[in-house]
């Protein structure tokens, strides 16, 4: 079979699924859809801390049901959505890896399926004299690059949706549920395969949507609704940049189509903004606007960890595998347009390791565990955008590689433990679950040596190399390096602080829950041994060239290369420093790393009383990490208060009273200037009218007297008249 | 007798149909206007299939004469600017019956023949080619819809109805005269006849006297437009507006401004254009940013819904005056899009005032979880009308901005805001109703669409996704249409236009619009 003409059919898979369930999904779904708010603490025995406090009773049951079986409630259609939609994701991830086995052989190892035009212009000349169209077809492109992610999307995505099942069995959304969850490997999908910027922000704003949807899942909660809302609209400030690098690009390039892209820029007409702050420059920059906002970079991270609002599987594809991604697969993607403007490329790195560090120092003091992931998360992205600012793309998208298993099971994890004490989120009511919970634990365990960066595991690799170019490329820099370096302390630091709080030492769950605490069911402990397994071997296809290995070991890197061939990358790749400062760098960063599991195990396990004392002595700092820094009530103040709302305020005003006050003065003035014309009208033009009717009534009074219309007065006049006459005759 | 005169004279001959039908009948009326009205429609859709893309100019004319002193004709046609707001308000009219079914229980045989007048009216403006018969049929739409308010309207609705009036009585007076100065100046009021005279020398405008004229039909169109600052009429006629009068207000009767604005005044006095398009484009970013933070705060839907539209229809005026043939394809397809999302909101708006009684905001709440199909409906037009990509509005607004940025970037730039702040207002706007708790009011009132209604939204929602996936069904004509008024606009312009000439699309004969 030919997979590589039908990699448009990989996006239509999942939308099938979505489609099926939004429109059908409540014919399948076993309970009538207004349920779905009248039982809020069935939900909320998987998320939120009421569950814990208020439906104990609830609680307590379900508790069971999730020992006992899945098709409890719900039967056979249940079993449907169930099949369904892992189903869809499961056939893409087959065309997927039929396509990317096939994309091997293809010498040029880029395939384009353009299926039809979805905008079109009329040619004309650009600037420079040459003749450009705008278009932007809906088409496919299968390359190195976006074959690694929609391997990671189908892959990973399957995997969170089979855990889903287990973890959503009881839930009155179901049906609906995986209808998004499917919509969602849909847009992530077309982001990712899309053959233009056009159609790949089809994508990125879909994925937008989709998380709007799922994080505001529950949206009868008002802070789930307020965060899915958050979510979107912070994303819409990046995708405004976004959406205006690609205008400028068009304007400037003449195409939006990554192949001629890459082609224009290199073919020598544009040389590096090495000088000054050019248009490349500028375009480069509005791009990585829009990166900062999907892949929540310093300034706009701030939607992410209100995001943990939606369900626990949610969080695992949106923020590790997938829609965070996004924005570094969008800046690799225009990998050739970075590598011509070193000014915002630096940008870049600067805002990746600021990130980095500032997520870091906040997740240390995080007690819900969800938040703590997500500030990894964070912070784990830092770390991708400094590779990509200092022109290691490859390694960035080989971190987001190893990143999306460890993160994913983390997050996947992180469910369980919730699962298992009946919905409660805070670690310092957890805490001595290693040996109730032994799958989630050894899982989560393997999942926290690779993020910490212990060698052997996944994370340590893409880790390693980022920390390495960050030294030693041309772009990079000693300030880089260190704030890597601290952060890569830090992780260690929080990820086993976490590890402590929630599974040694010693129990601090309540006692009614303790009595219920049980391991998940098959359908989400099989994930995360799966992807624990890809937590230590995803890491091997990329080992550093220090160790001498080749063939497979070194595969991510010769397998990207006609991604981002070029000499700028050849450069970073040869590095201008020897191998044995690559060994030292390594020693202290894997140095670093035991230093701070080692540091979270004094203070959470050997002495657990030093946290509560640090936190004494140090209130201020404290206060500081647990409020973010206060960022969010920064950007209330400003931008929702100040600007949104208060400008909306005084604008509305302004309004209603100058602009439609003008229009009503000037109808007031009408009806005025019109009163006045009536008085006008009625006393001095009608008036002199009637004046001079009176007049004329005044002076022919006296002829109206004999006026009568009676025939015998005028012949009594006529007589009196006659006599008159003759009399006066007669008398003279 | 071609079929544009048909699609023209059906609505009329169902207005009079309506007219005869006793009072009593309302079952029937709303029969004969609902049978009138989707022939109607049928017909028209033979209007855009039968568009030859080789023929240059209008199609389907007629040209007969219909007052012989001074010669006045009734000389109708469309082009690929035209047939769609054609369709648009023959596809609306309808939907319009539809869902005024139940709503309108009183006069109920005024009304429909009222909405049927409205649509001749509409249909009139868009093909008119005789100054004096677009100047008539300007007025004609006018009258129905004044009633429309008067009557059908919530309390306030003889203030609104008489400002609508007022507002637009102002600007088409001013029209008028610049027709009536044009027909002493060329002898006709023919409009093809006038536009040859202009390219071919026989006419000419000073500069003084070409500002005036322009100004003079600017000002009539910007305010049905409407654009800042002349806007203030559009939020209280819609509010009082019953929900048919306000989905033909704001579907099809803001597009007549703008139309008008393609149509008359970029052909006849591109000088003028040119010189103002920077100051008009300043008042329509003003447009898009203000309404947008405007209607963040409005506590009534309707309202919202309603500045809302001063924003959208900024980005038409907006790509308009940028003078890019994406621009302007934009600013068209966007014309579109809005009469498609703006008209399904009201259409909502409109149903859940039936079910609650209320326009407030505050009234509700939750309504996701007592009507989910409602809500589900009222989510897609509202992704619509944010911009989404996929969904018809994304299209225009990129055309749109595509086009400002070609001109001058720091348009876009700005106008981007209005991408962002449109999320905002629609989002806030979609969890205050929809998500949250739910109030007793809320659940023992607002039900789910019934089928009736069911049929009225799904062809809103079919809409939105095909002009938002495959354009290619819509945009052609318009380009090749857009095209020939560009290259008009560049003739008599007396200082350089920036642009250079754009590559050869049509034959040369087909750039001027007419002959």
């Amino acid at each position: 079979m030919n997979f590589l003409d039908q990699i448009w059919l990989i996006p239509l898979f999942p939308l099938f699924g979505a489609v099926v369930m939004l429109l059908f999904g409540s014919k399948l779904d076993p309970q009538p859809a207004s349920d779905v708010a009248v039982a809020p603490g069935v939900e909320l025995t998987h998320d939120g801390h009421e569950a814990a406090h208020h439906h104990h009773g609830h609680t307590h049951e379900h508790a069971h049901e999730h020992v006992t079986g899945h098709d409890h409630h719900g039967g056979g259609l249940k079993t449907v959505v169930s099949l369904l939609c892992p189903g869809m994701v499961l056939l893409s991830l087959i065309w997927s890896a039929g396509a990317v086995l096939q994309l091997a052989n293809v010498p040029e190892r880029s395939h384009e399926v353009i299926q039809f035009t979805w905008l079109a212009g009329l040619p004309f000349h650009m600037a420079g004299g040459r003749l450009a169209t705008f278009s932007a077809d809906w088409g496919f492109l299968l390359d190195p690059l976006s074959s690694v992610m929609i391997l990671v999307v189908t892959g990973i995505g399957f995997l969170i949706h089979v855990y889903s099942t287990g973890y959503m069995a009881h839930d009155n959304g179901y049906y609906r549920f995986f209808g998004y969850l499917n919509l969602f490997v849909f847009f992530m999908l077309m982001l990712v395969l899309a053959n233009n910027y056009a159609l790949m922000f089809v994508g990125w704003e879909g994925v937008g949507l989709c998380s709007y949807l799922l994080i505001g899942f529950y949206f009868h909660k008002k802070s789930a609704g307020d965060a899915g809302k958050k979510a979107f609209v912070v994303n819409r400030v990046g995708d405004a940049g976004f959406i205006l690098g690609m205008l400028l690009m068009f304007s400037v390039l003449g195409t939006v189509k990554f192949v001629d892209v890459r082609q224009i820029l290199g073919s020598g007409n544009f040389r590096a903004e090495t000088a000054g702050f050019g248009v490349l420059s500028t375009m480069a920059l509005l791009l990585f606007i829009g990166a900062t906002g999907k892949s929540a970079q310093i300034p706009l991270y701030v939607w992410l960890p209100d995001a943990m609002e939606g369900p626990t599987p949610v969080s695992a594809l949106i923020h590790a595998a997938t829609m965070v991604t996004a924005g570094v697969y969008m800046v690799a993607r225009s990998a050739a347009l970075y590598q011509l403007t070193p000014h915002t490329s630096t940008i870049v790195a600067s805002v990746g390791a600021f990130t980095a560090i500032l997520a870091a120092t906040i997740a240390l003091v995080q007690n819900d565990i969800k938040r703590v992931l997500a500030y990894s998360t964070v912070s784990q992205l830092g770390y991708m955008f400094l590779a990509l600012g200092v022109g290691a793309y490859w390694v960035a998208i080989f971190h987001l590689f190893t990143h999306a298993f460890f993160k994913a099971l983390l997050f996947l994890g992180s469910g369980s433990v919730i699962h298992a004490v009946s919905g409660e989120q805070d670690m310092r009511r957890m805490g001595g679950l290693k040996d109730k919970i032994p799958i989630t634990h050894w899982t989560m365990f393997v999942a926290a040596l690779a993020i910490a960066g212990i060698p052997g595991f996944a994370g340590f690799f893409s880790k390693d190399e980022i920390l390495w170019q960050a030294y030693s490329s041309q772009q990079g820099s000693n300030a880089l390096y260190v704030v890597g370096l601290l952060t890569a302390g830090l992780t260690a630091f929080y990820m086993w602080r976490l590890m402590h709080m929630t599974f040694y030492g010693r129990s601090r769950v309540a006692p009614e829950i303790e009595a219920h605490i049980h391991e998940s069911p098959a359908s989400m402990t099989v994930p995360l041994t799966l992807l624990a397994i890809g937590s230590v071997l995803a890491g091997w296809i990329g080992t550093p060239r220090l160790w001498g290995m080749s063939g497979w070991f070194r595969g991510f890197e010769q397998w990207l290369e006609p991604s981002f061939a070029s000499a700028a990358v050849e450069a970073v790749k040869e590095g201008a420093h020897d191998a044995s400062t690559e060994g030292i760098l390594m020693g202290v960063s894997i140095a670093l790393a035991l230093i701070g599991i080692g540091i979270a195990r004094y203070c959470y396990h050997i002495r657990p009383e030093i946290p509560g004392a640090i936190e004494a002595r140090c209130g201020p700092i404290h206060r500081t990490l647990s409020n973010k820094w206060y960022v969010d009530e920064i950007y209330d103040f400003l931008f929702v208060n100040g600007f949104a709302k208060g400008g909306g305020t005084l604008l509305g005003a302004f309004d209603r009273n100058v602009i439609d006050g003008g229009v009503n003065g000037a109808g007031w003035f009408t009806r005025f200037s019109s009163s006045f014309s009536i008085w006008w009208d009625t006393w001095i033009v009608d008036g002199t009218v009637r004046l001079t009717s009176l007049l004329v009534k005044v002076s022919s009074y006296p002829v109206r007297i004999v006026q009568t219309g009676r025939v015998q007065a005028y012949a009594l006049f006529v007589v009196v008249g006659a006599l008159a006459f003759f009399g006066y005759y007669l008398a003279r | 007798m071609s079929l544009l005169d048909i699609v023209l004279a059906l609505p009329l001959l169902g207005f009079l149909a309506v007219l005869l039908v006793p009072r009593q009948n309302e079952e029937t009326i709303r029969r004969t206007a609902m049978v009138i009205a989707v022939v109607t429609f049928l017909a028209s859709i033979g209007l855009a299939t039968g568009l030859s893309s080789d023929v240059p100019g209008p199609q389907f004319v007629t040209d007969v004469i219909w007052i012989a002193f001074p010669e006045i004709h009734y000389h109708v046609g469309t082009d690929g600017l035209s047939v769609w707001l054609v369709i648009l308000s023959t596809f609306l009219t309808p939907i319009c019956i539809l869902i005024s079914w139940r709503s309108i229980d009183k006069r109920v045989k005024e009304f429909y023949a009222f909405l049927l007048l409205l649509e001749f009216g509409l249909i009139g403006v868009f093909v008119s080619l005789d100054l004096f018969l677009f100047y008539v049929f300007w007025e004609v739409s006018l009258v129905p819809m004044y009633f429309l308010i008067g009557i059908w309207g919530h309390e306030r609705r003889i203030y609104a109805a008489v400002k609508f009036f007022l507002y637009t009585m102002a600007g088409s007076s001013l029209m008028l005269v610049g027709i009536i100065y044009i027909y002493n100046r060329a002898g006709t009021f023919n409009y093809t006849t006038i536009l040859d005279m202009l390219n071919g020398g026989k006419l000419g405008f000073t500069p003084g006297e070409e500002m005036l004229l322009f100004l003079a039909f600017f000002i009539a169109f910007a305010i049905k437009v409407p654009l800042f600052p002349l806007h203030t009429w559009l939020p209280d006629a819609h509010v009082e507006a019953p929900t048919a009068g306000s989905v033909m207000l704001a579907s099809v009767m803001l597009k007549m401004g703008a139309y008008g604005l393609i149509r008359y005044c970029l052909p006849m006095f591109p000088d003028a254009s040119r010189r103002c398009a920077p100051w008009i484009i300043v008042l329509a970013i003003i447009g898009i940013i203000y309404g947008a933070l405007v209607a963040m705060v409005q506590p009534n839907m309707k309202k919202l819904v309603a500045y809302s539209s001063v924003s959208h229809l900024g980005f038409v005026v907006l790509g308009i005056f940028s003078f890019t043939q994406l621009g302007l394809d934009g600013a068209v397809y966007q014309m579109l899009n809005h009469g498609i999302s703006t008209g399904a909101l009201f259409v909502l708006v409109g149903l859940l005032y039936e079910r609650r009684h209320s326009l407030e905001i505050a009234d509700y709440g939750g309504v996701a979880t007592a009507a989910p199909g409602l809500s589900t409906v009222f989510l897609i037009t509202t992704l619509a009308s944010v911009g989404l990509p996929m969904l018809n509005n994304f299209v225009g607004e990129y055309l749109v901005l595509q086009g400002a940025a070609q001109a001058n970037f720091r348009w876009a730039v700005f106008a981007a805001i209005g991408v962002i702040l449109s999320a905002c207002y629609m989002l806030w706007l979609y969890q205050r109703v929809f998500y949250g708790d739910t109030p007793e009011a809320v659940a023992d009132h607002v039900h789910d669409l019934n089928h009736r209604e069911w049929v009225a939204t799904v062809p809103l929602l079919a809409m939105m996704l095909w002009m938002g996936v495959y354009t290619a069904s819509f945009l052609p004509p318009i380009t090749r249409t857009n095209y020939a008024i560009l290259e008009q606009s560049k003739m008599n312009v007396r200082f350089r236009v920036a642009a250079p000439p754009h590559a050869p699309y049509l034959s040369a004969r087909e750039v001027r619009l007419g002959r």
